[in-house]
């Protein structure tokens, strides 16, 4: 298995959030990528955005901005 | 064949439509369902699909579209799961039996009880005796964009302000609409808007969908396999996953976004022209024509592009055949699962012959057939 590293990891409550927060961020140019959630965390979607830890507030103020919906923001090690 | 049946199903369907399936068929995963790369470029051009379709029709959001096999599942999802029981539903004598029937069902269960607009000889109904029929405990309108038998259309905008007005859940049909004309959610006040993908949209049959507006609530008739929330014993709340038990048709919806690109493309102010100019070209060739009586109101525009006549007393159902097995033409006969409005036609016994157009059908195919007609009817 590959080394573990501290990510930020944020959940969603359904796919179509989703899909709209990778499309939302690949048209901005904002980092990360969806995987599948970890099972450190519950979420409703089985899809989360993982990004770098450093990354968390440009994220998330530019989803806010962008209207997004998301669960939660946490850093975990995946 | 000369194909006039596009009110039943839209064919030949455009390449690139077929050419989206078969690719969807080799390359896509299940959306929502794992987070490889084939499944996620199947949740990919679902979501792409919703973000089209809420732009089309001014939705709400991608995520207050929902996909059905067809616009009849849609109606019953709509029908059954946002009217309130024990008030009044408001319907018309327009309606299609994927409208009539879920609501005949709601009365014989004694859940509501449904009052119908009447129309006049022409098939129109007036907003004003919509407004009539409104009581005390009326809840919902439930109603066609335009008839499937006559293609004339009812003034939705002008429903969807006396439901406004009145606070009424406003239920639409766009089975025969949706692709053709202009539909505005916001604009016209709908509630619920229900639609088909395999006819005036050019998508694959199995593809259609609703669309509800934020702060109306559907109660799931299904409930099921979602791909999220998996622990919990209820369903998931939130649309679109709420009312999408199941694994979705993600081949026909690639096929409906490929249909949806050339809409675009085209755009609805051309297609409305071409079906306009094709449906009239038709209708003013087999008015001359002795013992030739189409049905409807071709005074009105827009309308949808449906001309429907009989010859004489012939059975619709002969006049069709003939012109299959003689000119090579598709048109369908008999009732169109419009039983009201052929009582109003008094063409109960004798159905119609119903020609249907889209903008991809040529003038040349519309002559052939009005030739056809003028030749059966000598």
């Amino acid at each position: 298995m590959r080394e573990k590293r501290p990510a930020l990891v944020i959940t969603f409550a359904t796919t179509t959030a989703a899909m709209a927060a990778e499309r939302f961020s690949l048209a901005q140019g904002l980092p990360g990528r969806l995987i599948p959630v970890p099972r450190e965390i519950t979420a409703g979607c089985g899809l989360a955005w993982k990004a770098p830890p450093e990354e968390k507030e440009r994220l998330l103020l530019a989803w806010e901005a962008g209207g997004l919906r998301w669960q939660e923001a946490v850093i975990l090690c995946c | 064949m000369i194909y006039l049946d596009q009110a039943a199903t839209t064919m030949p369907k455009p390449p690139q439509v077929i050419a989206a399936v078969a690719e969807a068929m080799a390359s896509l995963g299940n959306a929502s369902r794992g987070a490889h790369s084939s499944a996620m470029q199947a949740a990919r051009v679902v979501y792409d699909t919703r973000v089209k379709l809420a732009g089309l029709f001014h939705a709400s959001g991608a995520e207050r579209v929902v996909f059905t096999t067809n616009a009849t599942e849609a109606l019953n999802i709509a029908i059954q799961g946002a009217i309130p029981a024990g008030g009044r539903v408001i319907s018309t004598d327009l309606e299609h039996n994927s409208v009539l029937r879920p609501l005949y069902r709601l009365e014989a269960e004694g859940r509501t009880k449904v009052d119908f607009v009447a129309a006049d000889r022409l098939g129109n109904v007036s907003v004003t005796d919509f407004e009539r029929l409104i009581r005390p405990d009326t809840k919902a309108i439930v109603c066609t964009h335009a008839s499937n038998l006559t293609g004339n259309l009812i003034d939705i905008a002008a429903v969807g302000r006396l439901a406004s007005d009145r606070r009424l859940l406003l239920i639409v049909d766009a089975s025969q609409t949706a692709g053709a004309l202009p539909i505005d959610m916001a604009a016209m006040n709908i509630g619920i808007l229900c639609f088909t993908g395999h006819k005036g949209l050019l998508g694959p049959q199995g593809t259609g969908g609703l669309c509800v507006r934020e702060g109306v609530e559907v109660l799931p008739w299904k409930v099921g396999g979602s791909g999220i929330h998996s622990y919990d014993r209820a369903h998931p709340t939130q649309y679109p996953a709420r009312l999408e038990a199941g694994t979705l048709n993600v081949h026909g919806i690639a096929g409906l976004s490929a249909a949806l690109d050339l809409i675009a493309e085209v755009g609805l102010p051309a297609i409305m022209e071409a079906e306009s100019a094709l449906t009239r070209r038709f209708q003013e060739g087999v008015a001359g024509i002795g013992g030739v009586r189409a049905y409807g109101d071709f005074s009105r525009q827009p309308r949808a592009p449906i001309v429907a006549i009989n010859i004489r007393n012939e059975d619709s159902a002969a006049v069709s055949d003939m012109l299959s097995e003689s000119y090579g033409i598709a048109t369908r006969p008999g009732a169109h699962c419009a039983p009201r409005m052929h009582e109003v036609l008094q063409t109960v016994g004798q159905g119609a012959v119903r020609f249907s157009f889209s903008w991809r059908n040529t003038l040349r195919e519309i002559d052939a057939a009005v030739e056809a007609v003028r030749e059966l009817a000598g």
